[in-house]
């Protein structure tokens, strides 16, 4: 649906421009770095999800990204064009939902759909037809001819989406599009992006504070800590970097027979004991769930629970910055944008 | 809506192509969404109109006998221009704007590849028609009560239309205070501008009649002339000097405007430009 990008601008040479590609991006605030020298290429298609907790820097490049911003150092291209040389080319290319819905909340959501588009330079017969095709890919019904002032959470961030979408960019920049929603409404904006991206071939990116969102979504995921990428690669393998199953018993009482037996197992990496909880690491936790149990039960451990944990982003995160995601809201990088 | 969506390409969803939409589309599309603003804020001009008339109606009752006959004048249409001049200063879309800053509809204005000048002349366009819209039933309202406009109708013409060029260069205050702060508080703050431009000058008397510092002051007052250019118009028909006293207003209200609107446009340059 959407054209090449052109390469002028670009950072750098390859067999297809990146949608998304920047160099040793920074931004500060006085003597603070909100962001500090971030690298990154996102290919056209793909859907990024930029994963850190509040403060860490995600807004303040979303914001340079879409041009609201002047990178203090580094560059960036969007679309095959520099943010900071040509941001009038860039705002063509892109859509944008930044992280509160900036919604006018006096008009109508038909009104407002309108006026976007015309600002785009839309002419009537496609201002009328882009938003009826917006409002079919966001569901909002016949309140779309009601003051925005009486919608829900949910429908401004829908209303708020189909406004980034009305132009039909080619990259969509959602800064923490769920944030406060219910679970029924972030649902519905997860189907909406996955939607974008299969049948409009989109590039999305994605911030989040929220492991199942990127989980869920992302094609890859970059970790952003304190302005810096910390790390970046698919859920999975991001994953598979913290090592392996975990299988946690919760027993009324351990014994060196238990722990023996249980280090007896095939395909038991190592067995770590704290008060009456059991961690049992292994490759493939769920081949060996079934044999834990047993050890356990044969070895007289009277087991109150036992659960199979695979490795989350939050470990990742952990590993990564030793502190848990949700916990690392030092700089308030939205503050200082 | 009053019209239906044009049938799409059978092969697929319409393909549409994002681009500037040119400077008279940006203005009018920005201009419009204020006009449509203003009667689903009815709280923000009602007040504009109702207190201008309440005080002119209060100020011919209390003062006329006094100030008229000591003065040698027709209170009732020496104050007329005051009453309009009320209704039409200090009415702006400048409170709208900050909303619009603070919840971030501004920056998704921004986004879009809209020109940025529209974005400040577009609510002014709105502005202007608002306080137009205002001077006329002020005016009526001084008809009713017997004043008699010397110049007729084109006078009146001249004198809505100076009116609200008055209006809408007196926005730039507020405007500027929008878009340098970002805060509702120093907005409405910014009405405190009026009281000293509006006050120290010929509102109750005329200008023999003020001594020492406030003559000075009304002397370097934009609002003396323009008072005086609008009460020419009201009482002393198509003259000379009445053409020269609307020559004066004219200039005092193009002096004033050139300081607040360059305020509000470097405003404006501050605002959009990427920190």
């Amino acid at each position: 649906m959407h054209g090449g990008a052109d390469a002028a601008g670009s950072l750098g040479c390859s067999m297809q421009t990146p949608a998304i590609e920047t160099r040793d991006l920074a931004r500060h605030f006085g003597d603070v770095f909100a962001v500090d020298g971030v690298d990154l290429s996102i290919a056209p298609g793909e859907i990024y999800g930029f994963l850190g907790p509040n403060g860490a820097g995600k807004s303040t490049l979303v914001r340079m990204l879409c041009t609201l911003l002047r990178p203090s150092r580094g560059r960036a291209a969007v679309a095959g064009h520099d943010v900071a040389r040509h941001p009038e080319l860039v705002r063509l290319q892109i859509g944008v939902a930044l992280q509160d819905a900036a919604l006018d909340d006096r008009q109508t959501g038909r009104e407002l759909l309108d006026l976007q588009a015309r600002l785009y330079g839309l002419r009537r017969h496609e201002r009328l037809a882009r938003v009826e095709q917006v409002l079919g890919l966001v569901d909002i019904g016949s309140a779309i001819d009601r003051q925005i002032a009486t919608y829900s959470g949910g429908m401004k961030r829908r209303l708020d989406l189909a406004a980034a979408l009305i132009h039909d960019p080619h990259i969509l920049f959602l800064d923490e599009p769920t944030t406060g929603l219910d679970p029924e409404s972030r649902a519905a904006v997860w189907a909406e992006v996955r939607t974008l991206r299969a049948e409009h071939g989109t590039t999305i990116f994605l911030t989040t504070q929220y492991l199942e969102e990127a989980d869920e979504l992302a094609d890859r995921v970059g970790i952003l800590s304190r302005g810096r990428l910390v790390a970046e690669g698919t859920p999975e393998a991001l994953k598979r970097t913290v090592g392996t199953d975990v299988i946690v018993a919760t027993v009324t009482e351990l014994s060196p027979p238990t722990l023996d037996a249980l280090r007896a197992l095939d395909g038991v990496q190592e067995v770590v004991a704290h008060r009456h909880e059991l961690m049992v690491h292994a490759d493939d936790g769920a081949a060996v769930m079934s044999p834990v149990a047993i050890a356990l039960h044969g070895s007289g451990a009277t087991v109150r629970s036992l659960t199979l944990r695979t490795p989350t982003l939050d470990d990742v995160f952990l590993e990564l910055t030793g502190s848990h995601l949700g916990a690392d809201a030092e700089a308030d990088d939205e503050g200082a944008a | 809506m009053t019209e239906t969506a044009p049938r799409l390409e059978p092969s697929g969803p319409l393909v549409v192509q994002a681009r500037p939409a040119g400077f008279v589309v940006d203005l009018f599309s920005v201009a419009q969404r204020a006009v449509r603003q203003i009667p689903r804020e009815p709280a923000s001009v009602i007040p504009a109109l109702i207190v201008p008339i309440f005080f002119y109606v209060l100020n011919i009752g209390a003062l006329s006998k006094v100030t008229g006959a000591a003065a040698h004048i027709d209170f009732k249409s020496f104050e007329l221009p005051v009453a309009v001049v009320f209704a039409v200063t200090g009415v702006s879309r400048a409170s709208s704007l900050v909303t619009d800053i603070q919840n971030g509809y501004f920056d998704r204005l921004t986004i879009t590849p809209v020109r940025r000048l529209p974005l400040l002349l577009g609510l002014m366009m709105a502005d202007l028609a608002l306080v137009m819209a205002l001077a006329v039933p002020v005016l009526l309202v001084g008809l009713a009560l017997g004043v008699h406009f010397r110049t007729g109708v084109p006078g009146m013409v001249v004198f809505v239309v100076l009116c609200g060029v008055w209006g809408l260069v007196f926005t730039g205050l507020p405007y500027a205070i929008a878009l340098k702060t970002g805060n509702p508080g120093a907005v409405n703050a910014s009405f405190v501008l009026f009281f000293p431009i509006t006050f120290l000058s010929t509102t109750f008397v005329p200008k023999p009649a003020l001594q020492g510092w406030l003559g000075t002051v009304a002397t370097y007052n934009p609002m003396t002339y323009i008072l005086a250019g609008l009460r020419a118009l009201v009482s002393a028909g198509w003259t000379v000097p009445t053409a020269t006293a609307v020559g004066d207003a004219v200039l005092a209200v193009a002096a004033f405007g050139l300081v607040s609107l360059s305020l509000a446009l470097l405003a404006l340059r501050g605002r959009v430009r990427r920190r």
